[in-house]
């Protein structure tokens, strides 16, 4: 007998899922009306949000193309969404095109999709799973294929650990992922955070308990806090597009009106 | 082919055109995500511009390839209004200026055109993009929910066979109660058709005797309050009959955690419970008879001493047939069995009332317990019933058997007794009755209990008193009836008793015997009467008593004795001669050889010996000639029967002097004892009596008052 699939199945596009609404503030169709009326009300509120998805992508970009250049070539990427343009794969594989990398999120429709995208990828795989589940990302035959835990690893957890409240202890759930990677592993965060923009925040998470994911906002300290036991790469837990800029990045000019987190940490 | 006075090269040119591509890109960053920095961007605007401005120079303008830049612009996933419009504001406003002056005349048309087709394409490619994602997205939908629907199915066929498989009744119902759902093993266990069963209501599944907290757990769970509940509880089959169940009623909400449906979960129970009455049973009656047992009895008498009755009074009768042994050893343990069953039937007949109750404690022992008696009269009632009830021939496999019963009795208010001392009380006197020879009954009495109990007492604390030197030895003189000396004493033992003072030797002696503490006792007593014999032979010599000590008939039949008295002469250094013994002519009479030895080999070391209390028994002369005895000791009853100076008994007087007469022609002493009234003494010592004892001549006492008389007749 298999052990029960603990993840979700249900399959309900009358709710908005948050892997959708993203898709949505990139300027993708990967939606349907419930996701897009949740994103529109949610741009009502905060005319910035597409900006910020924009920046937390660009993050995402920098901190692989930073990996790469610490000699990572393979990638663990948990909530990594519904794939649209400048996915991890193809950051990684334009610098090494060897990269091997692992999607994980926990919407069905999201993993539906992905592997529909990269079907034939023989460099990526697609898992079904919770974050909470230490065991079921990292013991999946997928991971399993294409990741060598013996050797550094990239996880990155970019817009995810906002979706973990308290309750479910993240702290916990990631010191078992560090316990997992080897020495010289990096993990890459970004988080949401109502530092910066409190008037925002607030009606943000009240938004977002509709979703399947509802969301926690955090502080720098808060933050800093998830990645005990990483050393902090430069230049530490700043706004998004404070991290390792390119010049004439958006939003380089009031970072601080991007209300998100990032930070990347070496396992020690 | 290029038209003249179009876009040139030139390193003017090529900077001028770097230049607008960075512009445009500051005007489009932001109003779509593209995965590129800003160098990146500017570097893809640039080929666009690039390729705009040579379709514009063209001689033959394509408009189709114009649109195709649009296109791409969306395909590097420029996707927002915002910059389709910043596009053809930086187009509109600065592309004539990248063709230097002058200006071809068709320019400005071509722009026109250019820029429309350019948002045509965008228009198109970005429809195309969001319908292709829409299918994209809606087939990753569909995919997913077939999984879903397949893991549904699997885990829907493996909930399904457990619900058919299990052997536990499983029932599912919505929260008005009405039951969607029963499996096999709940339709076998009710004795319904599925369809018989669904029809139901969970309303109509109470039993009269549910205990109130059931339907309270019940209505707390659809209501959802709370999620479980675990119970017994019993049901009524189709058939009427009743079944006992572990139930499990569950609640279980949807994914909102409103409640949604109920599921329960029946174990039938039925089994367990009846094995579980089936045992309470064994564990409170005796297997062959059927009666209570002792368990029963004594949980019944532990109900009765708690109730809170002024005045209640009980009867407990412990029975025992009569030498029922002999029957299991003759018959056979079946016969036994068949008369103990008999029995029982006859005792269950005579105590038919409910404050009654007859219970076997095992083996041919019985007890029948009586509530609210009003007196022991009462019981003893009860009892020749059953005393006459036992005695009626029992007729066992073709064997008439006749048997009897012995039976205590104890009556008591409840406030002065304990259960256990009453069954203990019940037993002490059921062992009366079989001692005053069966076929009876005994009636408690609390003094001979408490008499019995001394008696123990003495009796079990001896040998340790004797090691604690609790007795004391005191020493009667024995008097020359000639010349009034003291001729010897005989020794005494007392108890010096912690608890019941200076106790005589008809207290414990008879203990002794019983016991067998004689032995050591007799022995100490001895070593002490010959140690103080000793001393006062030191001091007084020849004027020094002799010692007589009592030898009791079972120390006469210990093989040890002639060894221990020859030890204890030569420990105290005592001559034999000095020594006496006193036994009772029952305790010579013997049939057996030891005695007999045991006296030869006595007088053989010397040791004189004397008939005790004679008088009292056969008297026989004849017999006493066979034996090596030197004194016989007239019992004090003769002394008293001699009478008073004034009502002297001639017939009397005559028996003792034939006695003497006779005991001196043997060449026998004889000592008079109990001598208390000068009477007495005239008559003994006229009649020839050699030494007297007795009250009047001299009290047992201390040593040290014997050795005061001495002092005295030798100050003399």
């Amino acid at each position: 007998m298999t052990l029960p699939d603990w993840v979700s199945g249900d399959v309900d596009i009358s709710r908005p899922s948050a892997a959708r609404v993203y898709d949505y503030y990139l300027g993708g169709s990967h939606n349907f009306p419930a996701d897009r009326e949740m994103a529109r009300q949610a741009i009502a509120l905060w005319p910035e949000l597409p900006r910020i998805m924009q920046a937390n992508r660009a993050f995402m970009r920098r901190a692989v193309r930073y990996l790469i250049g610490q000699g990572v070539s393979q990638f663990l990427d948990i909530g990594s969404g519904i794939p649209t343009v400048g996915n991890v794969h193809e950051v990684a594989q334009a610098a090494d095109p060897e990269a091997r990398v692992v999607y994980v999120d926990v919407d069905p429709v999201a993993v539906a999709h992905s592997r529909a995208i990269l079907a034939g990828d023989d460099l990526t795989e697609v898992v079904h799973a919770d974050l909470r589940d230490v065991q079921g990302v990292l013991e999946d035959p997928r991971t399993m294929r294409l990741l060598d835990l013996s050797r550094p690893v990239g996880v990155l957890m970019v817009a995810l650990l906002h979706f973990v409240p308290a309750a479910a202890d993240p702290a916990g759930v990631l010191a078992r992922y560090r316990r997992a990677m080897t020495p010289g592993s990096y993990l890459a965060v970004s988080h949401a955070t109502h530092e910066g923009q409190p008037d925002q925040a607030g009606p943000h998470v009240a938004l977002y308990r509709r979703t399947g994911t509802p969301m926690t906002m955090r502080s720098r300290a808060e933050v800093a806090a998830l990645l005990d036991g990483f050393d902090l790469v430069p230049p530490g837990v700043v706004f998004l597009p404070q991290w390792r800029p390119e010049p004439g990045s958006v939003g380089a000019d009031q970072p601080e009106r991007i209300a998100g987190f990032a930070a990347v940490g070496r396992r020690r | 082919m290029r038209v003249a006075g179009g876009a040139g090269g030139g390193d003017a040119a090529a900077a001028a055109r770097y230049s607008f591509a960075r512009h445009w890109a500051e005007q489009v960053a932001g109003t779509s995500y593209v995965p590129w920095g800003p160098a990146e961007l500017s570097d893809y605007l640039l080929g666009l511009l690039d390729r705009l401005m040579e379709l514009l120079s063209a001689f033959d303008y394509d408009a189709d390839a114009v649109s195709q830049v649009g296109a791409d612009l969306v395909r590097a996933h420029f996707t927002g209004s915002e910059t389709l419009q910043q596009t053809m504001v930086v187009l509109g406003e600065g592309l004539p200026a990248l063709f230097g002056r002058p200006r071809p005349a068709y320019l400005d048309r071509r722009l026109v055109q250019a820029l429309g087709a350019l948002a045509a394409g965008y228009a198109t490619a970005l429809r195309d993009r969001a319908l292709d994602e829409q299918d994209g997205i809606h087939r990753a939908m569909l995919m997913a929910t077939r999984q879903a629907e397949k893991r549904l199915a699997v885990s829907e066929a493996r909930f399904r066979t457990m619900f058919r498989e299990a052997g536990l009744g499983i029932a599912i119902g919505d929260l008005a109660g009405n039951i969607t759902d029963a499996n096999p093993s709940l339709l076998q266990m009710f004795g319904y058709t599925a369809d018989e069963f669904t029809r139901r209501n969970v309303s109509e599944m109470v039993h009269p005797e549910d205990a109130p907290s059931i339907w309270q757990s019940y209505d707390e769970l659809v209501a959802g309050k709370r999620d479980h509940f675990r119970v017994e509880k019993r049901f009524f089959r189709k058939d009427g009959g009743i079944i006992w169940t572990n139930l499990t009623v569950s609640l279980v909400r949807d994914d909102t955690g409103a409640p949604s449906y109920q599921v329960a979960l029946l174990e039938d129970i039925g089994e367990r419970r009846r094995l579980q009455s089936e045992l309470e049973y064994l564990a409170y009656h005796d297997a062959l008879t059927g009666l209570p047992n002792r368990t029963q009895l004594c949980k019944r008498l532990d109900a009765i001493f708690a109730r809170d009755e002024p005045g209640l009074r009980i009867g407990l009768c412990c029975i025992d047939l009569d030498g029922f042994k002999a029957v299991n050893d003759s018959q056979g343990h079946d016969v036994g069995d068949q008369l103990l069953v008999a029995v029982a039937n006859r005792l269950t007949h005579l105590c038919p009332g409910p404050g009654q109750l007859v219970a076997r404690m095992g083996g041919d022992e019985f007890l029948v317990l009586v509530e609210r008696t009003s007196a022991v009269d009462q019981v003893v009632e009860l009892v020749e019933h059953i005393l006459a009830a036992v005695v009626t021939p029992v007729h066992v496999s073709g064997h008439e058997l006749a048997i009897t019963a012995s039976i205590g009795i104890v009556e008591q208010s409840v406030a002065d007794t304990t259960p256990a001392d009453l069954m203990s009380a019940a037993d002490i006197t059921l062992y009366w009755a079989k001692r005053q020879g069966k076929n009876r009954y005994a009636v408690f009495d609390r003094g001979r209990v408490e008499e019995e109990i001394a008696r123990y007492t003495l009796s079990a604390t001896m040998p340790a008193a004797i090691d604690r030197d609790e007795f004391v030895v005191h020493y009667q003189p024995l008097i020359s009836l000639s010349d009034g000396t003291l001729r010897g004493v005989e020794a005494l033992v007392r108890w010096q008793h912690p608890t019941y003072g200076l106790l005589t030797p008809d207290r414990f002696i008879g203990l002794a015997e019983d016991s067998g503490a004689i032995i050591p006792l007799g022995r100490w007593v001895l070593a002490t009467a010959c140690r103080q014999a000793r001393r006062w032979l030191q001091r007084f010599g020849d004027d020094a008593p002799f010692i007589s000590v009592n030898l009791a008939p079972r120390q006469l039949q210990d093989p040890d004795l002639v060894a221990d008295v020859t030890a204890i002469l030569t420990d105290t250094g005592l001559p034999s001669d000095r020594l006496q013994f006193e036994l009772t002519e029952r305790a010579v009479m013997s049939e057996e050889t030891g005695p007999l030895q045991a006296l030869a080999a006595l007088e053989e070391i010397g040791v004189r010996l004397a008939i005790d209390d004679f008088g009292t028994g056969y008297s026989n002369l004849a017999y006493l000639r066979r034996l090596p005895v030197h004194t016989l000791k007239l019992d004090g009853s003769l002394a008293v029967g001699l009478g008073e100076i004034d009502t002297p008994d001639p017939a009397a007087e005559k028996i003792v002097s034939a006695l003497v007469t006779l005991a001196h022609a043997m060449n026998l002493d004889v000592t008079a004892e109990g001598i208390e009234t000068p009477a007495q003494l005239q008559r003994l010592r006229a009649l020839g009596c050699d030494t007297g004892q007795g009250w009047l001549l001299a009290r047992p006492g201390p040593a040290h008052v014997v050795a005061a008389q001495l002092r005295r007749r030798a100050t003399l």
